[in-house]
C-alpha cells in the first residue's frame, strides 16, 4: 500500500539538507500549518454547498444551481459576499473579547486537526493519548460559544450561549463513554494503535452489538456537541434569531460558520477513525483476495469515504428531525443516552476482558 | 413496570425517528419528485395550480355581456376597499329605472387576493385570474376597470 510517509521523509531530507535544523523543523511547521488552513477553506466550501444541496434535495427542492455549472460556485460566491462585508463591532459590545471569541473558535478547530490520519502515515501528530487530546480540546470550543455570547451584550445572543453551555457539558459524558468502549477494547488511547487495530475487521463489526450501541450515541452526542440540528439550541434562529452569533457579520460571523463545519468534519473523522477504522480498508478476517483487492483502494479514499458518510448521516438528522426543546434535550442525555451508554460499556469491558470480540 | 415502559419509549422513539429519516431518505434519492417551477426559463409551459389566485377579473362572453348586477356586494365584502363599484340607473323600454353597473373600478395595488369578493358575489360576475406579472412602472396602470367599455348585462340575470 502506498503510504505518505516516503514524501515526508523526502521533504524533510531535502529541507535539513540546505537548512540548520531549528530552520527546517519552522518550515516544516509552516508547511502543516498551510496544508491544513488549505484543507479548511476546502472543507468549508464543501460542505456548506453539500449541505445546501442535501437539504434542498430531502426538501423536493433544487437547491443552488445558478453560480457555476450546476451551481459548484455558489458557496464561493458566499465567501466573496462575506469576505467584502463590514465586520461590525457593536458599541456597547466587550470588544477584545467579541473579536477575540471567532479566532478562538477557530484555533479549536484547527487543533484538533493535529491527531487525525487522513491517511496511511499522513497524520501531523501522533500523540499517545490522541483520543483524550481530541475530546479535551473538543470542550474548549464551548469557551468560544460562551465568550461570543456573553461579550456581544444581547440577551439572545446570552441566552444561547447558556443553552450551548449545559448543552456541551452534558452530552460531552456519553460522547466520552462511547469513545471509552472503543478504548477498552483497543487497550490504547494512540490514534494509529486504534486503526491498527481493525486490520482484521472495523470495531462496528467485531463488536457485536454493544459497539453499534455506541456507534449510534456516539453520532447522537456529536451532533449536540456541535450545535446542529436537531440540538441546535444555541442558534435556535426561530426563537433566538441566530443565538451566540446574532451580532456578528463579516468575516467573524464566517469564522463561526467554518468552524461549525470543520467541527462536523472532525467528529464524522473521529467516528470513522474509532468505529469505521479510519484509512484502513474493508476487511473481512483473514479473507486474504478480497482484503489485497480492497487494498488497491487508496488509504485517503477509505477515510474520506467514510468521512463523508457520516456527514451525510449528520446532515440527514439535520434536514429530517424538529428542534428539541431545552427540557427535552437534557432528558434524553441524562434519563436516555448516559445511562445506556454507562451499561453498555460495562458490556464492552465485560467483552474486552472475557476476549468475546472477534 | 417502570423498566418496560423505558424500554418501550425508547423503541417507540427509535422507529418514529427511523419513519422520518426513511421519507426523506426517498425524496433525497428521487429526484423527480422536486417541485421547483424554474419560473423564467419555464414561462412557455408554466402550469399553475387550479385555485392559484393572480388578479379579480370580470368575464365577458362573445356578445360583450357580464353578469354583474351592480349590488355592490363584493364591495361591501372587501376588507381594504379594493373594489369599488359605480353604478348607473338604465332606462327600460317599458319606462322603468333599473339599476346597472356604470364602472367596476379595481385597484390591483390595493389587493391582497383573499378571494372574498369572489365568494361573495350572487351572480358569479367575476373570478380569480392566474395571470401573475404585474409590474409596471406607472402606479396608475394597477387601477383597472373591469368591465369592457360599451358592456351590458346578460339576459336573465337578476
Amino acid at each position: 500500500m502506498w503510504s505518505f510517509s516516503g514524501l515526508a521523509t523526502g521533504i524533510d531530507a531535502w529541507l535539513t539538507q540546505r537548512f540548520n535544523p531549528a530552520l527546517s523543523l519552522t518550515i516544516e511547521m509552516v508547511l502543516a500549518g498551510i496544508a491544513v488552513i488549505t484543507l479548511f477553506a476546502v472543507l468549508g466550501l464543501v460542505l456548506v454547498l453539500m449541505e445546501r444541496k442535501v437539504s434542498a434535495w430531502m426538501q423536493i427542492r433544487l437547491g443552488p444551481n445558478r453560480v457555476g455549472p450546476k451551481g459548484i460556485l455558489q458557496s464561493l460566491a458566499d465567501t466573496l459576499k462575506l469576505l467584502v462585508k463590514e465586520g461590525l463591532t457593536p458599541n456597547s459590545a466587550d470588544k477584545l473579547l467579541f473579536n477575540f471569541a471567532p479566532f478562538l473558535a477557530i484555533i479549536v478547530a484547527m487543533l484538533l486537526m493535529a491527531p487525525i490520519a487522513f491517511a496511511k502515515d499522513l497524520q501531523l501528530w501522533d500523540l499517545n493519548i490522541g483520543v483524550l487530546y481530541i475530546s479535551a480540546v473538543s470542550s474548549i470550543m464551548v469557551i468560544s460559544i460562551l465568550i461570543a455570547g456573553w461579550s456581544s451584550n444581547n440577551k439572545y445572543s446570552l441566552m444561547g450561549a447558556m443553552r450551548s453551555g449545559a448543552q456541551i457539558v452534558s452530552y460531552e459524558l456519553s460522547a466520552g463513554l462511547s469513545v471509552l468502549s472503543v478504548v477498552v477494547l483497543v487497550g490504547s488511547l494512540q490514534v494509529s494503535d486504534i486503526i491498527k487495530s481493525q486490520a482484521d475487521g472495523w470495531w462496528i463489526f467485531k463488536g457485536h452489538i454493544p459497539m453499534v450501541v455506541s456507534f449510534v450515541t456516539f453520532i447522537i452526542a456529536v451532533t449536540a456537541e456541535t450545535n446542529r440540528a436537531p440540538f441546535d439550541l444555541a442558534e435556535a434562529e426561530s426563537e433566538l434569531t441566530a443565538g451566540f452569533h446574532t451580532e456578528y457579520s463579516g468575516m467573524k460571523f464566517a469564522l463561526f460558520f467554518l468552524a461549525e463545519y470543520v467541527n462536523v468534519f472532525i467528529v464524522c473523522a473521529v467516528g470513522a477513525t474509532l468505529f469505521l477504522g479510519g484509512w484502513m480498508p474493508f476487511h473481512i478476517g483473514h479473507w486474504q483476495g478480497f482484503n489485497h483487492v480492497m487494498d488497491y483502494i487508496p488509504s485517503s479514499l477509505w477515510f474520506f469515504g467514510k468521512t463523508f458518510l457520516l456527514i451525510f448521516v449528520i446532515m440527514w438528522f439535520r434536514w429530517t428531525f424538529p428542534r428539541l426543546r431545552i427540557d427535552q434535550l437534557l432528558n434524553l442525555e441524562w434519563k436516555y443516552l448516559l445511562p445506556i451508554s454507562m451499561v453498555n460499556l460495562l458490556v464492552t469491558t465485560a467483552m474486552a476482558i472475557l476476549g468475546w470480540h472477534f | 413496570m417502570f423498566i418496560t415502559k423505558y424500554i418501550q419509549e425508547v423503541w417507540g422513539a427509535v422507529r418514529s425517528l427511523a419513519t422520518g429519516l426513511r421519507r426523506t431518505m426517498y425524496y433525497f434519492t428521487h429526484h423527480k419528485e422536486i417541485i421547483t417551477q424554474q419560473y423564467p426559463d419555464n414561462r412557455e409551459t408554466l402550469v399553475l395550480p387550479e385555485r392559484f389566485k393572480g388578479e379579480v377579473i370580470m368575464p365577458h362572453d362573445d356578445k360583450n355581456e357580464h353578469r354583474c348586477t351592480g349590488c355592490t356586494a363584493c364591495e361591501l365584502a372587501c376588507p381594504n376597499g379594493t373594489i369599488k363599484v359605480i353604478t348607473k340607473f338604465d332606462i327600460k323600454p317599458e319606462g322603468k329605472k333599473k339599476k346597472a353597473i356604470d364602472k367596476l373600478v379595481y385597484h390591483l395595488e390595493l389587493c391582497t387576493m383573499c378571494n372574498l369578493c369572489v365568494q361573495a358575489c350572487p351572480s358569479d360576475a367575476i373570478k380569480m385570474a392566474q395571470t401573475f406579472e404585474h409590474s409596471v412602472f406607472d402606479r396608475g396602470l394597477l387601477t383597472k376597470i373591469l368591465n369592457n367599455p360599451g358592456s351590458k348585462i346578460m339576459d336573465g340575470v337578476e
